[in-house]
């Protein structure tokens, strides 16, 4: 029986989508079969940053529908056998997604894999909610700015009120990633500050991403960041993460200031 | 709600136009429940049937007929309908908000509420028969509006309305005092009236006559 976990932010573009495809990869990396759902229906963009975009003959629509079988829709991934994407129609709008269609591939998806992870479209509209819906973890994704924290905010309610979960009364689990976060921005004061937006929050930090320009290559080769480069910064904080939720437990990294980073990386890679 | 379609003679014509209607939303009967309102149609027993049948091949289901006069309908035909009214859009029938908000009668011992949750962003707790007591803080965007007191424990960044019920005594205190707008009993102020007093501190807040005042928490 997999996990579900729901990655979402209801904020746009504070990297949604590139966390779902790290902490995927991250996973199926450390052995675990993982299913990627991109939920974003008529904005896909999951199957271009896992670099299956030239693959996609059947997507979540169609299987919502019942006109294609989950088997047909799931892309294997070619680095990893393991990981699996189920794409968006981009065809199509968010309209199209049914709750009880939703729910049987859903699952369905349960059933095959060990996770699954439903990368939600930003805003709090009906992607989002049926993201979210029947997860059984959530991972919310912020950048440490004033608007992305109050969406944030916004969207925990949302996941403490209208996820399957929570009518059953049951506490849905739920993870903060801070993205983009910038060392040198933090210590001149441009940055809402770590402890601020934990406070404002008030959930559990699972991981601290820098901004970095590795992540914003792995984009554009179409590869998830952990894969693409597993030694650089923002790959090893998604990899203590997936630690992190398998159980494990392994001490917060903070990234400090850049010079002493690469420093870091040069000794490492010297050594 | 059914709509309604009543067709004006001659029939053929106004089939035409049907048909025009029908090519610029294809999908427009598909699904929906059609009445025909043949009053004023001048139809017989066999133009009414031919009639139906013209709309079938359409896709248009008549499920009721409308000011058919007496032994024109009969087998094979949509069933009578009397009494349909017109409607506009429905609006949706508005709940008297005063109802809800009134106080009762017999003022029954007043009751709090205590939220060991933080209230977040796009939230509303109202709870207008006592105090509430929020264990957290309570987000930008959320508000919280209480017929008695409100305390917050945590910090209060988000609408804080105390006494809504109609109560001056009413006060409103917080661990950590940043909030988007306050109210005591009606009277209000926003976080830029209020200016920088207390702000980020333990305060509470009162009404003094008719002015709110914030002062520090010892």
């Amino acid at each position: 029986m997999a996990k579900i976990l729901v990655v979402t932010s209801g904020k746009g573009g504070v990297g949604k989508t590139t966390t779902t495809a790290a902490l995927g990869a991250a996973l199926a990396q450390a052995g675990q079969s993982v299913a990627v759902v991109d939920f974003d229906v008529g904005l896909r963009n999951l199957d271009l940053v896992m670099g299956a975009e030239r693959r996609v003959v059947y997507d979540l629509i169609n299987v919502v529908n019942g006109d294609a079988k989950l088997n047909q829709a799931l892309i294997r991934d070619k680095r990893l056998e393991n990981l699996s994407l189920l794409p968006a129609s981009q065809t199509r709008d968010k309209d199209a997604l049914t709750d009880e269609g939703v729910a049987r591939v859903m699952e369905e998806l349960r059933e095959k894999f060990d996770w699954v992870i439903c990368d939600s479209p930003a805003g709090i509209e009906r992607g989002a909610t049926l993201a979210m819906r029947h997860a059984d973890l959530a991972v919310v994704v912020t950048n440490p700015e004033v608007s992305s924290v109050r969406d944030s905010d916004r969207i925990i309610g949302l996941l403490d009120s209208k996820t399957v979960k929570a009518e059953r009364g049951e506490t849905m689990e739920k993870h903060l990633i801070l993205t983009r976060y910038d060392p040198a921005r933090a210590d001149r004061g441009d940055m809402l500050k770590i402890d601020d937006v934990l406070e404002i929050l008030s959930i559990p930090l699972l991981a601290i991403i820098p901004e970095s320009m590795e992540v914003l290559r792995a984009s554009n080769v179409g590869c998830p960041v952990t894969l693409n480069n597993p030694l650089c910064a923002p790959s090893r904080a998604y990899i203590d993460a997936v630690r992190r939720l398998k159980g494990d437990t392994v001490p917060m990294a903070v990234p400090s200031d850049k010079k002493s980073l690469l420093n870091k990386l040069f000794t490492r890679r010297a050594a | 709600m059914a709509l309604v379609l009543a067709p004006v003679p001659p029939v053929s014509d106004w089939l035409a136009e049907l048909d025009a209607l029908a090519k610029r939303s294809p999908a427009f009967f598909v699904g929906r429940p059609v009445i025909l309102e043949i009053s004023g149609a001048a139809l017989d027993r066999e133009g009414l049937r031919a009639l139906v049948a013209e709309l079938s091949d359409r896709s248009v289901t008549v499920m009721g007929i409308e000011g058919a006069g007496p032994g024109l309908l009969g087998d094979g035909l949509p069933p009578p309908l009397a009494g349909g009214r017109p409607v506009e859009e429905v609006a949706a029938p508005e709940e008297a908000p005063e109802a809800r908000v009134s106080v009762s009668q017999a003022p029954a011992p007043a009751r709090s509420l205590i939220l060991d949750a933080p209230v977040r962003s796009g939230q509303t707790v109202l709870h207008l028969d006592g105090d509430i007591t929020v264990m957290g803080s309570v987000a930008s965007g959320a508000e919280v509006i209480a017929g008695g007191s409100l305390h917050v424990y945590g910090a209060l960044r988000g609408r804080a309305i105390a006494g809504a019920a109609g109560n001056p005594e009413a006060r409103i205190t917080c661990r950590k005092f940043e909030p988007e707008l306050i109210a005591i009993d009606g009277l209000y102020r926003t976080a830029d009236d209020l200016g920088p007093v207390q702000r980020g501190l333990p305060a509470q807040v009162r009404l003094e006559g008719d002015a709110i005042k914030v002062a520090a928490l010892e």
